[in-house]
């Protein structure tokens, strides 16, 4: 089984957000920067799949030198080797274009990729590349199983799960709890450093969309505590004064 | 040309959150000087479409076809591309959720469309079209521009308020011609709870986090739930033990949430737990530790038992409502 699993590469989920004093760029400064959590359940998964149906785990980033990092550590816990497309990742077409670029003609069974990525939760990218590919895309899924051939997944939807079955090759969007996060061990950290890491230009400089200012949330005005002695006062705020009930 | 907005059926009936999505529409529609479309798929049970005339919509398109009353991710895409070309539409506008992204992406490229999902109020037009979104899983905002002529908007939960206008819409059956592979994934089951109230479309969110020792424990957060007309929802750990459902955890893994009112009962308030809340209109932490770090996210807070708290908290809700 071929599998391409996409990951990018994003602030730590524990980072506090800080952006550059004119609004205009992330203040990366101090921050930790990580495989994306739902894109790290999905390699986990494609990793898993290797391992019972043999075949080969091609990660794929868009994004600059800074990256490579983070796509070493997709190797070290077991992917094969990667690729990276040289360009900032701004836009969720182009990062589409590119993904779409690379896996074209090259017979991947299955492309994995997380339900969002957590750095501008667009949740769009597996169904754009689906759809440049003429395949077809799910997610959120939660469950992915190849039996006889046949792709078994579950979707989480509101308040409940849905059971399919589809026909490889398709693209999903993953999230917990496909797997569980995997983490390298030591052999798999050394022979990372030697496994193959391709760099290619962007194919196609398209852009859709540009995020043109950035901003924090207003701060929270102090906490209201209420006399655990007398808990009903809280309902009668939440009334009186929030006016929420 | 036109506004098109996607509604979303759940269980034959219309989500609330479509109906705020009419009414971003229609403040488009407005500045645009032109009309609102309502694309509604499948089988409505006991509700009279025109009534959408008071959220904004001019006129509904009834896709009034069976095979749209399960979440066929493709077809509802193809159902969309038609209703956007026969309408003219240069807007899409859906309420945001796990279905309507994953639709948006592919009629985003059929399309040839900008796409932002998230979107968190109205957009600015001078010149330039750009909308407000919830960026970083809740923990920051930025504006982004869209530069196609034809734009898709995902729209948050309480991004706009409803409207109540004094008019009916036109209903209009719409017929859709499916392609072959609309239905090549097959459905072979589906597990939902009936009659409860959806997490992310919930007024009010009762969640309750590994303080409450055990599954066993959630009847007294039901009782709450139930009394106040809410949705139910909890931490990580608490779905990861299998307390709990998982669709039901709440966070930067989870389901985000923006409610009207939150409230947080045994819950330590970890920054993942909160990217998933820290948009809802009003906290409150229930905790027996006064350093949670909740109490610093929170309106409101009581520092104490949820034990105690909770059942006298049900009580004093239930003696209001009667
Ligand atoms: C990558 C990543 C992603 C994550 N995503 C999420 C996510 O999406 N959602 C999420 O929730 N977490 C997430 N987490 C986990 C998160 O970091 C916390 O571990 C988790 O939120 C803690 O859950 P909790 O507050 O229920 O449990 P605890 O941290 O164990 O807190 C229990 C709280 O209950 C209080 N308590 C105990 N007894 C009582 C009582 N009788 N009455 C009142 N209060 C009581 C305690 O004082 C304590 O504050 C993520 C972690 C990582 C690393
Ligand atoms: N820069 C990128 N490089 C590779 N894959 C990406 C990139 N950005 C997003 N993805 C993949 O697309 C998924 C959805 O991303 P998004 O639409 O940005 O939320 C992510 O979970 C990743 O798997």
């Amino acid at each position: 089984m071929k599998i391409l699993i996409c990951i990018s590469h994003v602030p730590d989920t524990t980072s506090r957000i800080k952006f550059t004093a004119d609004g205009k760029q992330l203040d990366k400064q101090g921050l930790q920067f990580i495989i994306g959590p739902y894109d790290d359940y999905a390699l986990a998964r494609a990793v898993e799949l290797k391992e019972a149906h043999g075949g080969t785990v091609t990660v794929l980033n868009v994004g600059t030198a800074e990256t490579e990092p983070t796509i070493r550590k997709a190797l070290a816990i077991g992917a094969d080797n990667a690729i990276r497309i040289d360009a900032e990742p701004t836009d969720s077409w182009f990062v589409a274009r590119q993904i779409a670029e690379v896996a074209k003609d090259q017979g991947y069974d299955l492309i994995l990729m997380g339900r969002e990525s957590i750095d501008f939760n667009g949740g769009v990218v597996h169904g754009m590349v689906a759809e440049m590919l003429g395949l077809q895309a799910f997610s959120p899924v939660m469950m992915l199983d190849v039996v006889d051939g046949k792709v078994k997944m579950a979707r989480e939807i509101e308040g409940g799960k849905e059971y399919l079955e589809a026909t490889m090759p398709l693209v999903a969007g993953c999230q917990e709890p496909i797997a569980e996060w995997k983490i390298p061990n030591m052999r798999g950290i050394m022979t990372a450093r030697t496994k193959p890491l391709e760099v290619r230009a962007a194919s196609d400089e398209t852009k859709l969309t540009t995020h043109v200012h950035f901003e924090l949330p207003p701060p929270k005005g102090a906490v209201v505590m209420i006399d655990p002695s007398n808990p009903e006062e809280l309902i009668q705020k939440l009334v009186e004064e929030a006016k929420v009930l | 040309m036109s506004v098109l907005v996607f509604v979303e059926v759940a269980d034959g009936q219309i989500k609330k959150s479509s109906l705020e999505a009419i009414s971003y529409g229609a403040a488009i529609a407005e500045k645009a000087n032109t009309q609102v479309i309502a694309l509604v798929p499948g089988t409505i049970s006991g509700y009279d479409l025109s009534g959408l005339g008071a959220y904004g919509a001019d006129k509904v398109l009834h896709a009034e076809d069976e095979k749209l009353n399960t979440q066929g991710i493709r077809a509802f895409g193809t159902a969309i591309i038609q209703a956007m070309k026969s309408a003219d539409a240069k807007f899409l506008i859906m309420a945001k959720s796990s279905l309507s992204d994953i639709i948006g992406a592919r009629v985003s490229v059929e399309m040839q469309a900008a796409i932002a999902t998230n979107v968190s109020g109205l957009p600015e037009i001078n010149g330039t079209f750009s909308v407000p979104r919830s960026i970083y899983t809740g923990k920051a905002f930025g504006r982004v521009e869209l530069s196609t002529e034809c734009k898709i908007l995902g729209i948050r939960k309480n991004a706009v308020s409803l409207r109540n206008d004094d008019k009916k819409a036109i209903v209009e059956k719409f017929a859709i011609s499916f392609a072959d592979n609309d239905f090549a994934a097959s459905i072979t089951n589906v597990e939902k709870a009936d009659g409860d109230i959806l997490l992310t479309e919930a007024e009010i969110v009762v969640s309750g986090g590994r303080g409450l020792k055990g599954p066993e424990n959630w009847q007294m957060l039901e009782d709450l739930a139930k009394a106040l007309g809410a949705g139910m929802g909890c931490s990580k750990p608490v779905s990861d033990l299998e307390w709990r459902p998982h669709h039901e955890h709440v966070g930067q893994t989870g389901v985000k949430v923006s409610p009207n009112l939150y409230i947080a009962v045994g819950i330590s308030g970890a920054i993942q737990h909160l990217a998933g809340v820290s948009s809802s209109k009003v906290i409150v932490a229930i905790n027996k530790d006064e350093d949670a770090p909740f109490f610093k996210a929170a309106d409101y807070g009581i520092c104490g038992d949820a034990f105690e708290i909770i059942p006298r908290l049900t009580k004093a809700v239930k003696a209001l409502k009667n």
